[in-house]
């Protein structure tokens, strides 16, 4: 690992100083540190600041707050805590799923909620510096997972540089209930939709996220509706725990009388950032579900689908993954 | 109380650390930091290069070789300790950022000489063969029962997940979470 200054900061107003004065470095904020400590290790981020921000925990930065409005997580609530949470997997049980079925009980406690949804990929060769060949590390340099093992790769969001899937669960479940973010940076504070942080790879795979320099997430809000008790997250992979997703899906759904009136659906495993299946869900309203109208859901969802060889039975498995979640949530008492 | 060792630590650690009042941020990154950390109930007075893990700080600064370096990326949970009662990974910990906090070890389970009640069943119940998981698979166990997910034994299997055993003692290791869970229980009651 690269020697790095450590600073901690006590307080936002701190951070957003310590991350100004670094301006001319490489900074990095550091809560959970999952994702930040294992790429140092591999070499793969190489911060020249480290501004530890747990502190901030002690704030609105770590707070879960309820009411009919909706819900507010805030970004340095952990893992766990929101898993945990009753009200959660009562009224939102997709976003405390997302989290239950992610990563282990030691890293849930540790991995913040903003570290989370912007935890990097699980791509070998990205995280391999050996290989010369990644655009998402070295830009312009090639992408050796296009003809390389790709059995974990995305079907969905590719671009011919890069088909690295987005490995997060919770980012779906947030996409899915049209969640919104807070952001604060040294220019003061925004609010935008979450499905605008995640860039698409296009020809700029190294750019991730709509994030400004030095900018840090506050909080999530996913807004009250009628669809979030009947919601939940299905997770199919190698094995039954402690394992990234090879096909997901995340469902929130609104029925009445056998009818859907409204139905939310977002993609994991098989997209290169979180994805919304926004053709699925205009196929199921006003429709009753049955095999036939999850079928031709599922058939919607992978229009565009588009497989690398290791990677092509993620297409048929996404859809079946998305069949059978699809019928499970109609089939939830609650 | 709390008792101040500088016992364990390496020379040029003691010398760097007699630097009294140096700053937390330093601005030469090769610098050593200075920091108190708090391991089983002893406050350590340490001063350390800044990528230091805590794992590494554990073993290699103050010789507590309970907790394993399996993967040292977060995958195996040979490294699990408890930080202010709550499981974590000191492999992917800053052993900088763990000040100010209750960092416990499997050094730090047992007390007035008695195995804790789940050091005990994992001896009952054969829940190893080689050891080298064991360390992290206790604390783990023992962070499973005070979250209340040692329920049932699909519960425990979820929540122990994150501790890999490739001997696969892992039945035994159900067992032995079980035969502590009301022991434990009864014990905080107490």
């Amino acid at each position: 690992m690269r020697p790095f200054i450590y600073e901690r900061a006590p307080s936002r107003n701190a951070a957003m100083q310590a991350v100004t004065a670094a301006v001319d470095t490489k900074a990095s904020y550091l809560a959970g540190g999952t994702t930040l400590l294992d790429l140092m290790k591999l070499d793969v981020m190489r911060p020249q600041h480290v501004i530890d921000i747990n502190a901030l925990e002690r704030t609105v930065h770590g707070r879960i707050e309820l009411d009919r409005n909706g819900l507010r997580l805030g970004a340095l609530v952990r893992m766990a805590d929101a898993a945990d949470h009753p009200d959660i997997q009562q009224q939102y049980p997709v976003i405390a799923q997302s989290l239950q079925l992610a990563a282990s009980q030691q890293l849930r406690n540790m991995a913040s909620l903003g570290g989370n949804v912007l935890q990097r990929t699980r791509c070998t060769y990205f995280r391999d510096v050996s290989y010369a060949a990644c655009n998402k590390r070295n830009p312009g340099s090639g992408c050796a997972a296009l003809d390389g093992f790709n059995r974990m790769h995305a079907v969905l969001g590719t671009s011919d540089h890069c088909i690295a899937t987005y490995a997060g669960d919770f980012g779906h479940a947030l996409i899915a209930l049209d969640a919104s973010i807070d952001l604060v940076g040294p220019d003061g504070t925004r609010t935008i939709p979450f499905a605008e942080l995640h860039r698409l790879p296009s020809d700029t795979p190294d750019q991730e996220t709509t994030l400004r320099p030095g900018e840090l997430i506050v909080s999530f809000t996913v807004p009250a509706a009628p669809w979030t008790r009947r919601s939940l997250y299905l997770k199919v992979r190698d094995r039954q725990s402690y394992e990234f997703a090879l096909a997901s899906a995340a469902i929130a759904l609104d029925q009445q009388d056998g009818t859907v009136r409204d139905v939310r659906i977002a993609l994991g495993g098989i997209s290169t950032v979180p994805w919304r299946a926004v053709e699925a869900e205009t196929v199921l309203r006003g429709k009753a579900i049955d095999e036939d109208s999850v079928a031709a859901a599922a058939d919607a969802a992978f229009v565009g689908a588009k497989g690398h060889g290791h990677n092509d039975f993620k297409v048929e498995l996404g859809k079946r993954t998305l069949s059978r979640a699809l019928q499970q949530a109609a089939a939830l008492e609650i | 109380m709390a008792t101040v060792s500088t016992a364990a630590v390496p020379a040029f650690a003691r010398a760097a650390a007699a630097q009294a009042g140096a700053s937390q941020t330093v601005s030469n990154p090769r610098a050593p930091v200075d920091a108190t950390l708090t391991i089983n109930g002893r406050d350590h007075v340490l001063a350390f290069d800044v990528r230091t893990s805590l794992l590494d700080l554990l073993r290699e600064h103050l010789g507590l070789t309970g907790s394993k370096k399996g993967c040292d990326h977060g995958q195996c949970g040979a490294c699990t300790v408890l930080l202010d009662g709550r499981r974590i990974l000191s492999c992917l910990t800053l052993a900088i950022a763990a000040q100010g906090r209750d960092i416990t070890t499997i050094e730090g389970l047992a007390a007035n000489g008695q195995l804790h009640p789940m050091q005990q069943a994992f001896i009952d119940n054969d829940g190893f063969q080689c050891g080298y998981c064991t360390p992290g698979q206790i604390m783990s166990a023992v962070a499973c029962v005070h979250e209340n997910h040692a329920n049932t034994d699909d519960e425990i299997r979820e929540y122990m997940s994150g501790n890999l055993c490739r001997c696969a003692a892992y039945p035994n290791i159900v067992a032995a979470v079980k035969q502590a869970r009301p022991l434990m229980q009864t014990a905080s009651r107490d």
